[in-house]
């Protein structure tokens, strides 16, 4: 079938260059020409092979793997479901799956709430905007291992903010959140907020821009004030925008490993674990591939379930009502 | 979309707030920029400072008598593992492994962009949509394929083995990137080119990549910041000397052997930040507009 759409298309091609002066003489498409005609295909195809390869193809071979008797290194020794049980017999996964829900409840939440704040802030006419914004949204040029050292420090029990605050005269100021159980993940919280919420504030602020000043203008001369015309208009018109850092940021959580590896190592104890970071460790260091492969998968999956549909309505024609 | 942040203030009306006052307005923009800078203000200090100032003062106390001893130290004589060489090899490795990463996945992905928009042969939106899955996927599921596949290749532990891997799941963006450009960019140029004789390669090299410019600078960036930063590439496939920055820094700031020097983890975390500010700070408008790029789809 491939074979005949191409000489189809050479033939036509062929015909048009005998219509014009130059080419007159009729002659059967050269190789040349056929490979030219196929040249496109023939661009794309390395990426499009690597993808299948290493996207779809490993994607298979980890599933696969999940399913086996893969300790140290991977075996492809048949084991069903077992690898998967034990992931879900084991606690601390469980740990992991409830700190990734605290994790990015907070971190998208706040990061988000910080983001729009720092957009509406920034888009009252003010001067100096463009530095104000450079500073809002430096770190996310860091590395979250950069990002995880010097909150690290920052936060550090003996030497950090505790220390800074005894200095200014509150001796009995305490602050161990960074080795406390119940409180490091919130450690991690602060950092990632820190490091994101720059770049929720430039999409509220693309949009912000993008609004119509007509809409404002007829609340005003309606007698609203600002509070009830942002609450009232503004916000509600920044819907795409919540469900673009929703999408992200939710991505970027699932997937958070760098920032708890540098700031908190998953510690204390597995108080700070997340998939990743329990993913990681399963496959490197305790010798159970299957079991690592088996919660990789799960992590695929709820990416896929944020994703997905997101990717779907984005890709697909957009029809009238979408504009 | 993003062109938009740099066109001044939207339309909302400046005469709402005096409800608010611009003083308050403000005193809250300075407060909160004052926050998002201290952790580079702190580290920057700090990694001036000796250990014992360090232990005598607290994180915003500037430094007596500032010095780049914990700069020098960290550049080359900080321990990582067990070789007590500094940071600079590992540096120079994510030089190695960023430059042609980079290089191959933009020049990847521009083809592709070029292809799937101004050639469209059937299955292009498919194809194009099967390629950007892989933007998304979370890695752990071809972390241990991948560790497979590189040992095979004989790339276990390299810097060419992290080039490979950093192209294969860097292209998808590139591609992404180019493929939204190209498919703004006027078809009737490629047209009027083709039935002047032009070829494919012919008008991807003398008309699309010259017009080109905005869109490299915005997929270099994102590139280039992406893979410097990465770590968990670095730390699944490389260890010793193949280390890229991000690993090494890691390795320096959460070894718990000897005493631990704040000064130097700090300096080490700005040198192996440098790169990526320097980008950020040189051509932001850009970076932004990648960042919006890699969100904002259409």
């Amino acid at each position: 079938m491939k074979a005949s759409l191409s000489m189809k298309r050479a033939e036509t091609s062929d015909g048009e260059r005998g219509a014009t002066p130059t080419g007159a003489r009729a002659r059967r498409p050269s190789l040349i020409d056929r490979i030219g005609d196929q040249l496109p295909k023939i661009v794309v195809a390395p990426t499009f092979l690597i993808t299948l390869v290493f996207v779809y193809g490993f994607i298979a071979w980890t599933t696969y793997l999940s399913f086996t008797r893969s300790t140290m290194r991977p075996s492809m020794v048949w084991e069903g479901l077992r690898p998967h049980e034990r992931l879900w017999g084991n606690p601390v996964w469980h740990t992991a799956l409830g700190n990734l829900g605290t994790y990015a409840l907070l971190y998208i939440g706040l990061s988000t709430l910080m983001g729009m704040l720092l957009a509406i802030l920034l888009d009252q006419r003010i001067r100096a905007e463009g530095a104000l914004r450079t500073i809002y949204l430096y770190p996310m040029a860091l590395s979250f291992i950069v990002t995880g050292t010097a909150w690290k420090w920052i936060l550090n029990p003996g030497l950090g903010i505790e220390k800074l605050m005894h200095d200014f005269g509150f001796q009995d100021f305490q602050f161990q959140w960074l080795v406390d159980p119940d409180m490091a993940i919130y450690c991690l919280v602060i950092a990632g907020v820190w490091q994101s919420s720059g770049f929720v504030m430039a999409m509220f602020l693309a949009a912000l821009r993008g609004i119509d000043g007509e809409i404002i203008k007829a609340a005003q001369i309606d007698g609203a004030g600002l509070l009830r015309i942002y609450a009232r208009i503004i916000i509600p018109m920044m819907r795409p925008v919540f469900l673009s850092s929703f999408i992200i940021l939710g991505h970027l959580a699932i997937k958070s490993f760098d920032l708890v590896v540098a700031l908190t190592g998953g510690g204390p104890g597995n108080a700070t674990a997340l998939p990743a970071t329990f993913m990681y460790e399963m496959t490197f260091t305790r010798n159970q591939v299957a079991v690592g492969a088996a919660s990789a998968v799960v992590m695929l999956m709820t990416v896929c379930a944020v994703i997905v549909p997101y990717l779907y309505s984005e890709l697909r024609p957009k029809g009238g009502a979408h504009g | 979309m993003a062109e938009t942040l740099t066109q001044g203030p939207s339309p909302t009306p400046a005469t709402l707030l005096p409800a608010l006052g611009r003083a308050g307005l403000y005193g809250a923009l300075v407060v909160l920029a004052l926050v998002y800078a201290t952790p580079l203000f702190v580290m920057v200090i700090t990694s001036l400072k000796s250990l014992e100032e360090i232990r005598n003062g607290n994180l915003l106390s500037l430094p007596l008598s500032p010095n780049f001893d914990a700069w020098i130290k960290a550049w080359s004589g900080a321990c990582v593992g067990v070789a007590c060489e500094g940071v600079n090899r590992f540096f120079v490795n994510s030089v190695m492994m960023a430059v042609p990463s980079v290089a191959i996945s933009c020049l990847l992905g521009a083809l592709n962009g070029y292809a799937l928009t101004k050639w469209k042969f059937r299955g292009a939106d498919l194809v194009f949509a099967l390629i950007l899955f892989g933007c998304f996927i979370p890695f752990q599921i071809v972390l241990v394929p991948m560790a497979s596949v590189l040992g095979m290749l004989g790339l276990a532990s390299s810097t060419a083995g992290l080039v490979l891997v950093h192209v294969v799941y860097g292209v998808c963006f590139t591609t992404l990137f180019f493929r939204n450009y190209y498919a703004a960019f006027p078809s009737e140029l490629v047209k009027a080119a083709t039935i002047d004789g032009a070829g494919f390669l012919r008008i991807f090299w003398r008309i699309m990549l010259p017009n080109s410019l905005p869109i490299l600078v915005v997929t270099v960036i994102w590139q280039f910041t992406n893979i410097w930063n990465d770590f968990l590439f670095g730390a699944s496939f490389a260890s010793g000397t193949a280390q890229p920055m991000t690993v090494a820094l890691n390795n320096i700031v959460n070894t718990s052997t000897g005493v631990k020097e704040y000064n130097v983890d700090m300096a080490a975390a700005i040198i192996a930040a440098l790169p990526t500010l320097l980008v950020y700070v040189l051509a932001g408008r850009y970076f932004v507009r990648g960042l919006m790029a890699g969100a904002v789809k259409g």
